[in-house]
């Protein structure tokens, strides 16, 4: 039964949002724009695979993405890694962060918000340091030009879209799903389950790490050029989390709908006002929290109909 | 005492649990064979909580020794313990709530017998009478169909040793008797179990012996009838009472 549903789930969510995606920019010449979805549409299934799946609410969450733009650029730049391999490493930085920043998942509530917050904007701190210039560049940012392929590069971060689907669909169709929901719920009830509750967050928090650090390794690729503010930018994170939390976490359809809705409202009127919007959007965070925890997609249940 | 040809399956030894300052279980000894019922018995705040606790990983032992089936499993983590055959229910049960009354049930079963093949799930939710609401929510059920619920939990795992924790508190005396008579089938099938309940009727009603605790130590050890005649139970009790 698990499986036919996760088939299910491939075939009308996953297969139809990868060939919009892939295909729109055939028809539509904003690729830029197109591109700037696909990333939001992968932050915030990462945001929901950390957050709808284990409760850990990440405010850093760029944290990740800047180090694997960062590791992308740096194998680039002093491996001469061609940039598929070079995404390799973007992933492993990615990586080493989540395992470094592990402890962190013993801390609760708000504290796990505000040092994962503080994580990134050391992050941040340590790559954009003019002492490391030789390294990062400081703060005087990237330049990738021997690299600049915006179709292979946005193909690429589709197919990373894909993969990102992929295991959010495979959490909500499978007993690591059902065990990382069980955590969420009761710890302690949890491990009496048979579960080891470590492990179990860990893995749910290093995928989540491993999503963020390729869509920024691919995000490196595809812009080129970029300065340390750019891709540890605080924004990432926000929209990210009010994306997933506006359509519902723990859901696949959810983070989907919230980046189509309120990153294409955003793009309709926002352009211009910008920084009204990461005030409305922080403010509409708390809203969403404290009133509408589950999101737009647990209306729609409320009113008998199963969204996946 | 008779000299028993079978071991018993969990050995406590001077067990010591203390909080801060304060002590919770100061020396408490005693052991369960398998098939037996254990009643863990004593008033409000003597530490039988506590000792659930300690021998089912939630808690680390300050001093004194945990044994299953010879094993020393004192301090291991819950989930290993669970992995060995030991499970308890809670006194207030956190079923997973958003989930249905099956999937609490079913990740129980996936993750808490590895070695194991699949336990029937059906079955378990039958025997608890929760049959008929395994596409409910766990939120959706009141609070004695999350106690069975939780019971249901702990058997999907397969346990050789069972610690129930007040399961009775809150039941009509019909729902009463089917869990005593539950309890008593799952020792004939070989279980361990460790029951701390106030209600003496049932204690009574299940047990083979009981343990009496007071302030953390143990101060009875025999058949219930006994118990009461006994003097320092007796005031424990009365004193209790008055106390509240
Ligand atoms: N986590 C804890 N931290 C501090 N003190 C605790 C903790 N858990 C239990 N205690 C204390 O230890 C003592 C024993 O508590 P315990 O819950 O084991 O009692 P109990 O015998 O189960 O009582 P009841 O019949 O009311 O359930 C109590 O005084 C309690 O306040
Ligand atoms: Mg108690």
């Amino acid at each position: 039964m698990l499986r036919t549903k996760a088939l299910r789930h491939t075939l009308f969510i996953l297969l139809p949002v990868i060939a919009v995606a892939g295909l729109l920019p055939l028809a539509y010449s904003n690729q830029l724009l197109l591109f700037n979805f696909v990333v939001f549409l992968t932050l915030a299934q990462g945001v929901n695979i950390l957050y709808g799946f284990t409760g850990y609410l990440p405010f850093g969450y760029v944290g990740f993405f800047g180090v694997g733009a960062y590791g992308f650029s740096l194998a680039v730049m002093h491996l001469h890694l061609p940039p598929l391999a070079a995404l390799g490493a973007a992933a492993l930085a990615a990586v080493l962060l989540g395992l470094v920043l592990t402890p962190l998942l013993r801390l609760s509530g708000a504290y796990f918000a505000i040092a994962n917050l503080a994580a990134s904007q050391a992050m941040f701190q340590v790559v954009s340091n003019p002492n490391l210039t030789d390294i990062t560049k400081g703060p005087y940012g990237i330049s990738l030009a021997g690299v600049f392929a915006p179709n292979l590069s946005y193909g690429v971060a589709v197919a990373i879209l894909a993969l990102t689907l992929g295991t959010v669909i495979y959490l909500r169709n499978s007993r690591f799903g059902l065990a990382l929901l069980a955590v969420r719920e009761d710890s302690v009830t949890a491990a009496m389950a048979g579960i080891d509750v470590v492990r179990t967050r860990t893995l749910a928090w290093q995928l989540s790490a491993l999503v963020a650090g390729l869509i920024g390794g691919v995000f490196a690729w595809y812009v080129s050029v970029f300065y340390p503010e750019t891709v540890f930018s605080p924004e990432f994170s926000i929209f990210a989390i009010v994306f997933a939390l506006f359509g519902g976490v723990a859901t696949i359809t959810g983070p989907i709908l919230g980046v189509v809705v309120l990153y294409g409202i955003y793009n309709a009127i926002g352009i211009s006002t910008p920084q009204y919007f990461q005030l409305i959007y922080g403010a509409l965070i708390m809203g969403l929290v404290l009133f509408l925890p589950n999101g737009v997609v647990s209306l729609f249940r409320r009113w008998g109909i199963d969204v996946p | 005492m008779s000299p028993d040809l079978a071991k018993p399956l969990l050995q406590i030894d001077r067990l010591v649990k203390r909080f801060g300052g304060f002590v919770a279980l100061d020396g408490v000894s005693f052991h369960v064979m398998p098939g037996e019922i254990l009643g863990l018995v004593g008033p409000n705040g003597s530490g039988k909580t506590t000792c659930i606790n300690v021998i089912s990983g939630l808690y680390k032992p300050n001093g004194g020794e945990v044994r299953f089936q010879g094993r020393s499993v004192g301090g291991l983590a819950s989930h290993r313990l669970v992995h060995l055959g030991i499970n308890r229910t809670f006194q207030v049960p956190k079923p997973f709530l958003p989930l249905t009354v099956r999937e609490n049930v079913e990740v129980a079963a996936a993750y808490g017998r590895p070695a194991e093949g699949p336990s029937d799930i059906e079955a378990i939710l039958a025997s608890v009478e929760l049959d008929g609401l395994g596409n409910k929510t766990a939120a959706e059920l009141n609070s004695v169909q999350q106690k069975m619920l939780d019971l249901a939990r702990a058997l999907a795992t397969g346990p050789r040793l069972l610690c129930v924790d007040e399961l009775a508190a809150g039941l009509n005396p019909v729902e009463l008797d089917r869990v005593a008579i539950r309890l008593r089938d799952l020792a004939r099938g070989g279980m361990a179990l460790l029951v701390v309940e106030h209600l003496m009727g049932f204690i009574d009603q299940v047990t083979d012996r009981v343990i009496v605790l007071n302030a953390g130590r143990e101060i009875f050890e025999g058949v219930l009838a006994e118990a009461v005649r006994d003097p320092q139970v007796v005031e424990v009790f009365l004193g209790a009472a008055h106390v509240g």
